[in-house]
């Protein structure tokens, strides 16, 4: 007879297992104190950019002469800047700009690299070998910052293009990463005992390889969406992404950093939230990643 | 089930070769590892081939290669009539449902981000083993066979012991009902009181299923216990082949008698044994004439020259080496 | 055996356990026993019995959650419990040494194999470079690594694992120890090649009469090698006696499975008996008797009640069954806390 390990363990109740399996999910999010303080802010910061309209006080482009470089006060809560602009409505409409220019460029990215990766890492070859990699490499040897002018100086100068910039230069970053993954998951037996289950090669990198590359994917993304805001942030501060008198907080930081002595508000505010929003979805993504690994406990 | 032949042949090894180019930069000359070199050997229906060897011998790329895991470089395997070496994709995915394996680590074989029950609906669905509705009963009473709970269904593979992982790759295995399974090292993980507890489940769903199995292991009671007939690799190469009985009252082969004598066993007192000299020559630069004779305590200049044959040195028995009586 | 010899290393008592966040756990619950002086004592168990933690903690190489929760470790008159960072790394590779069971991972791959084992002798002894290489040389042919010159200036990874493990040992014995440590020395490796290594390690005890103190899983090798035997189960001893006599004659149920369990090149065998279940995880640990969830012969009183370790001539057994109290126990009917029914059939099956 076949024998039972577990007799002696007392019974078990089997719950539904997709409630188990959520409750067991947000149980490691919650305990993470961090990872939900990441998330409350990222959700306010995107409440905030979605309701910019009606959470500004001012119009962020209405020019006061008769309150220029205004420090904080009652009226202008982060202060004014050198057009007399208020800082606080700024910051808030900014949040539209920073978070898209984040969260676009890194889907693009994500996009295109996830499935070249994927490819690539899983059935390796001449297109793999000579082609993805030597043009990932050739890619990666410009600095990031570069690159992303010169795509951008040649798609012409807006926060959409700049976004298409930022994207195509974090592409590389995104299939070298994915590839490594898959190279290293291919290899392992339980990909192996689903080929010998007969497991077409499809349904193995969807439903088997890709859920095991989340974890380091998932920490790439959120670095790679604070790197994009800081990306855009220059852009902008060098004139090719957002255009005046839009704010972003990017361009914000480039402006105030000409009265750093006289009026230091204008650029501490952009880069504080630049900092906030940076340092919440790293938190963030750290916590969904734990939260998506069933052996973390 | 349908009426079985006494010794029908399963499964047909011919000249079975695998080849490995490791090295060959854009200077470096590519070096050939010869992890398999022309195998040939049958599988009989209902039977246990136990292929034991040390590491590197070669036996966990042959099993990889006979279900085309690896691509061999030479050779057929033949199946119902098929070479597996030759089919095409789709074929071969078919064909995955007759044949199976077990691999050895017990937490690198299981995925896992997916549930046992996920798992194995994944593969009883892509091959049409039971209808939808039947597919719950059909997967709990399979895990009940292996001597897991209904439980297991549920559970991921992190929330099992080693032994109880090893049942799951069981199940994986029996799900979709195969004719011949390759247990690749599948004990040599566990501890001793649950590869008990394994080898009896194996050999119990063997004769209920009238299944058959090659038994790849580097341990040689475990495959003495198991198997009918047991094959010996050296370097690639079936050095001996018989019957089980047979080949461990008269190993012919003088590796096989060195490999018998080196296990410690406990039942008896110590013995006099042939203590082999030197290391398992790489894979890589492998002797010329009988690839044994770096370590053979009874190698002369003829097996140094000469490669000996493979052949039958009794009725069943088959060594390949120059003085084999 | 004949007679009584001195001990060269008493545990006494030992208590081990890892520090969690709040609580923490139990590994090793009160591990007694003593090495003595040119024996080879083996200690044999499954995953999970603590048999390589004992070896940690006498080497002081516990891992950092780890912690000595009680006992003693008397190793040349000193206990080794009380010594600190410094005074332990004084004695390692000294008098006290150890080799592991992966021959790869505890060399340096960046250095010569020669190199590491003058490093030792450097470490120890107040020599020069010269005389470390000499002396590591010696070690080499002691070990019986073949053209032993040109094998000092090679790098890890142009060794066999065979080679390498000859390596670790020549690395251990350059100091000569009193006492050698060996975890799991040849489990890494082919039989062909633990034939050889086993060999060795017989010849230089026998050679230098050091101590060694070998943990294995593997009782093959055991019944090769010890002069006697120490069972371990889930972090307690619960046996210990001279090799044949512990495998002629097991007294505790759980050796007697674990032996009968192991398939025989001389037996012939269609089912091989075994021990149901797994071992418990330190967590669900039984109140009484620890193997009580898994004997065939367990009566009510073993579930509740911790047999004591009861010692008799050079035989000791911690069961209950080998106590006056056995006759008087009641026997196991019904069922227990966790649900477990017990019928009569499952006390006496063996």
């Amino acid at each position: 007879m076949a024998q039972v390990e577990e007799t002696h363990l007392p019974k078990e109740k089997i719950e539904n297992p997709r409630v188990r399996m959520w409750k067991m999910m947000f149980g490691r999010l919650f305990q993470n104190k961090l990872a939900v303080f990441g998330g409350v802010v990222t959700f306010g910061l995107i409440f905030t950019a979605i309701f910019a309209a009606w959470l500004a006080p001012h119009d962020p482009t209405e020019q006061n002469y008769s309150a220029v470089l205004q420090g904080p006060s009652l009226e202008y809560w982060f202060g004014t800047d050198n057009l007399g602009r208020d800082l606080f409505s700024r910051v808030i409409y900014g949040a539209q700009v920073s978070l898209q220019a984040g969260l676009i460029s890194v889907g693009i990215a994500l996009a295109i690299g996830v499935p070249i990766g994927l490819i690539s890492g899983y059935y390796r070859g001449f297109l793999d070998e000579y082609i993805i990699m030597r043009l990932t490499d050739a890619m990666l040897s410009i600095p990031a910052l570069v690159l992303a002018l010169a795509l951008a100086a040649v798609l012409g100068a807006g926060l959409t293009n700049a976004m298409i910039a930022i994207g195509l230069v974090l592409t590389p970053n995104f299939i070298r990463l994915i590839r490594g993954e898959v190279l290293a998951h291919r290899e392992k037996e339980y990909v192996e005992a689903g080929k010998a289950s007969g497991i077409s090669d499809f349904k193995l990198i969807i439903k088997h390889i890709l859920p095991n590359t989340m974890a380091p994917i998932m920490v790439q993304a959120t670095l790679a969406i604070a790197a994009a805001i800081i990306v855009e942030a220059s852009l902008s501060y060098l004139g090719l992404g957002t255009q005046p008198p839009d704010p972003s907080w990017g361009s914000m930081l480039a402006n105030g950093q000409g009265y750093l002595d006289s009026a230091p508000w204008i650029a501490l505010f952009p880069g504080f939230f630049i900092f906030l929003t940076v340092i919440s979805i790293n938190l963030f993504g750290d916590g969904i990643r734990d939260m998506l690994d069933p052996k973390m406990k | 089930m349908d009426v079985k032949q006494p010794n029908k042949i399963l499964l047909e090894v011919n000249g079975l070769k695998k080849y490995f180019s490791t090295g060959g930069g854009m200077l470096k000359k590519k070096q050939q590892v010869k992890a398999v070199d022309d195998m040939t050997f049958t599988v009989k229906e209902g039977e246990t081939l136990g292929i034991v060897g040390e590491s590197g011998c070669g036996k966990s790329t042959m099993g990889r290669t006979l279900l085309r895991l690896q691509h061999p470089t030479a050779g057929e395997v033949i199946y119902n009539g098929q070479d597996i070496a030759k089919l095409k994709n789709k074929d071969l995915r078919k064909l995955r449902k007759d044949i199976q394996i077990i691999f050895q680590d017990p937490f690198g074989s299981l995925n896992p981000r997916m549930t046992v029950g996920a798992m194995l609906s994944e593969i009883v669905r892509t091959h049409d083993i039971v209808s939808k509705k039947e597919e719950k009963k059909y997967l709990e009473e399979l895990l009940l066979e292996v001597g897991l709970t209904p439980a297991a269904y549920w559970k991921y593979p992190h929330e099992f012991s080693g032994g109880q992982r090893q049942r799951v790759s069981i199940a994986r295995a029996l799900a979709v009902q195969p004719k011949l399974i390759i247990c690749d090292e599948a004990v040599s993980a566990l501890d001793v009181s649950v590869q008990a507890q394994v080898l009896n489940l194996l050999q119990h769903l063997k004769k209920k299923h009238g299944l058959t199995y090659i038994f790849i292991s580097h341990d040689l009671s475990v495959v003495k216990h198991i198997s009918d007939r047991v094959g010996v690799m050296y370097l690639g190469k079936l050095v001996e082949l018989s019957d089980k009985h047979d080949l461990y009252e008269r190993p012919a082969h003088p590796y096989t008698q060195a490999l018998f004598s080196a296990i410690p066993d406990i039942t008896e007192e110590k013995q006099e044994r042939i203590v082999l000299k030197g290391d398992v020559p790489s894979p890589l630069h492998i002797p010329s004439g009988c690839r044994f004779h770096t370590r053979c305590p009874l190698a002369t200049d003829k097996c140094v020259e000469e490669a000996p044959v493979f052949e039958q040195v009794r009725d069943g028995h088959y060594a390949a080496c120059h003085y084999a009586e | 055996m004949g007679e009584k010899m001195d001990a060269q290393l008493k545990v006494e008592d030992l208590h081990v356990g890892f520090k969690q966040k709040k609580s923490s756990v139990n590994i090793l619950n009160g591990v007694s026993f003593q090495v003595y002086k040119g024996e080879t004592l083996c200690i044999v168990g499954e995953s999970g019995c603590g048999k390589s933690l004992t070896s940690l903690s006498i080497m002081g190489l516990l891992p950092k959650q780890g912690e000595v929760q009680g006992g003693k470790i008397e190793f040349e008159g000193e206990n080794l419990v009380q010594k600190n960072m410094k005074q332990m790394s004084r004695l390692r590779g000294n008098d006290l040494s150890m080799i592991f069971q992966e021959p790869m991972t505890s060399l340096n791959p960046v250095h010569t194999v020669g190199k590491q084992v003058a490093e030792v002798v450097r470490t120890h002894r107040q020599v020069g470079k010269k005389e470390a290489y000499s002396r590591a040389l010696e070690m080499f042919e002691l070990v019986g690594i073949p053209s032993p010159a040109e094998r000092l200036h090679n790098y890890p990874h142009e060794l066999s694992g065979g080679m390498r493990q000859r390596v670790m040992i020549a690395m251990a014995l350059a100091c000569n120890p009193k006492l050698l440590i060996a975890d799991e020395p040849t489990t890494a490796l082919d039989v062909t090649i633990q034939a050889q290594i086993l060999e060795l390690l017989n010849d230089i005890k026998a050679e230098r009469q050091m101590s060694i103190m070998m943990i294995t899983h593997d009782l093959g090798v055991v019944s090769e090698v010890a002069d006697r035997v120490l069972v371990m189960y889930a972090g307690e001893v619960i046996e210990c006696a001279n090799n044949r006599q512990l495998f002629n004659n097991p007294q505790h149920p759980y050796t007697q499975g674990l032996i009968a369990s192991i398939p025989k090149l001389k037996e012939e065998k269609d089912e091989l008996p075994i021990i149901e279940g797994s071992v418990p995880s330190p967590e669900k640990m039984p109140k009484g008797c620890r193997f009580s969830t898994r004997c065939p012969f367990a009566k009510q009183e073993c579930l509740t009640d911790s047999p004591p370790l009861q010692e008799a001539e050079e035989h000791t057994v911690r069961c209950w069954m080998h106590t006056d109290r056995w006759e008087e126990m009641t026997p196991w009917k019904g069922v227990d806390e966790d649900g477990r029914e017990a019928t009569e059939q499952d006390l006496i099956r063996s």
